[in-house]
């Protein structure tokens, strides 16, 4: 059963990496992207990274996917123009491709493991307790520095897009506060003595 | 038949060509350019995912959840720099972007 499932998430997540690469509209390749992490949270859940699953569709396919079609709609771009290049660099690219992929298939035939490998282990997965549970045991001990250092990536992350994003147009009317609370009788009333029938 | 680690590292590897090769094909479209990122960033999970259920050990996981914290930031800036570009610029075209050349 794992088996049928593992080939069925491997073929599917492979066929949408392939589609995200060559699909002219931008939008399917997002939704092609979506696809993609579905399946890769299935794999994770049949090597037994439950939470690491529903992070990936939580974070992943909920808000950063979300993301890049909110960017992909709202920009305004000739996506055909963009499109030009595709044939132009299909050699290089295919090239660099195999390339790689014999480079990687060289290492994940041919590699072994050593003997010492399961002594190790810096972490071992405990039995008993839940995949969430073990994963905090050891995130929150062993791993804090670097908990806390990924907490401030994604910090400098949301200031910077903040930053980057943010504008202020001159022709926007906003509330001013404090020149709300400076407002006088004195200053905003202005009393005028008008003469019967001159009007001002 | 039962799954081992080299089915993880086969399929991963394929993830990781399509992803390399997803760059240099849509050399003009920086969108296309961040999720084939994404692509390369997903295949390096589930490639520690893999080992980590393989060896016995959590670490792997940790460093995974690590992986996808510094994916997600990578893309909140990538985007976030995209749309100033094209406010300033009016086009996403990647090749214009030479000004700073020094």
């Amino acid at each position: 059963m794992a088996v049928a499932f593992f080939y069925l998430f491997s073929t599917i997540i492979i066929a949408s990496a392939f589609m995200v690469i060559v699909a002219r509209n931008p939008v399917h390749s997002v939704l092609f992207l979506i696809l993609a992490f579905v399946n890769g949270a299935g794999l994770f859940l049949l090597a037994g990274a439950e939470f690491l699953a529903m992070i990936l569709i939580i974070v992943y396919v909920g808000a950063v996917a979300v993301l890049f079609l909110f960017v992909v709609m709202m920009l305004d771009v000739d996506f055909a123009e963009l499109k030009q290049g595709f044939q132009k660099y299909l050699p290089v690219g295919a090239a660099v491709g195999i390339v790689v992929l014999a480079e990687l298939g060289f290492v994940a035939l041919g590699w072994q493991s050593a003997p010492s490998a399961h002594d190790a282990a810096a972490a071992p997965i405990v039995a008993g307790i839940t995949n969430t549970a073990a994963l905090g045991r050891v995130l929150y001990t062993k791993y804090f520095v670097f908990f806390q250092a990924s907490a401030l990536v994604l910090l400098t992350a949301m200031i910077g897009a903040i930053v980057l994003t943010l504008r202020h147009r001159p022709s926007i009317k906003r509330q001013n506060i404090a020149e709300q609370n400076a407002r006088t009788r004195q200053n905003v009333i202005d009393i005028k003595k008008v003469p019967s029938r001159a009007g001002i | 038949m039962t799954i081992g680690l080299t089915h993880y590292l086969v399929v991963t590897a394929i993830l990781f060509t399509l992803g390399v090769a997803g760059i240099i094909l849509n050399r003009k479209n920086i969108i296309v350019i961040l999720m084939s990122v994404e692509l390369i960033l997903l295949a390096v999970t589930i490639n520690l995912v893999a080992f980590s259920n393989a060896l016995g050990d959590l670490t792997g996981q940790a460093f995974a959840l690590f992986v996808l914290t510094v994916a997600a930031a990578e893309t909140a800036i990538g985007l976030a720099i995209l749309v100033a570009y094209y406010r300033n610029r009016g086009t996403i075209a990647v090749e214009d972007i030479n000004i700073l050349k020094g």
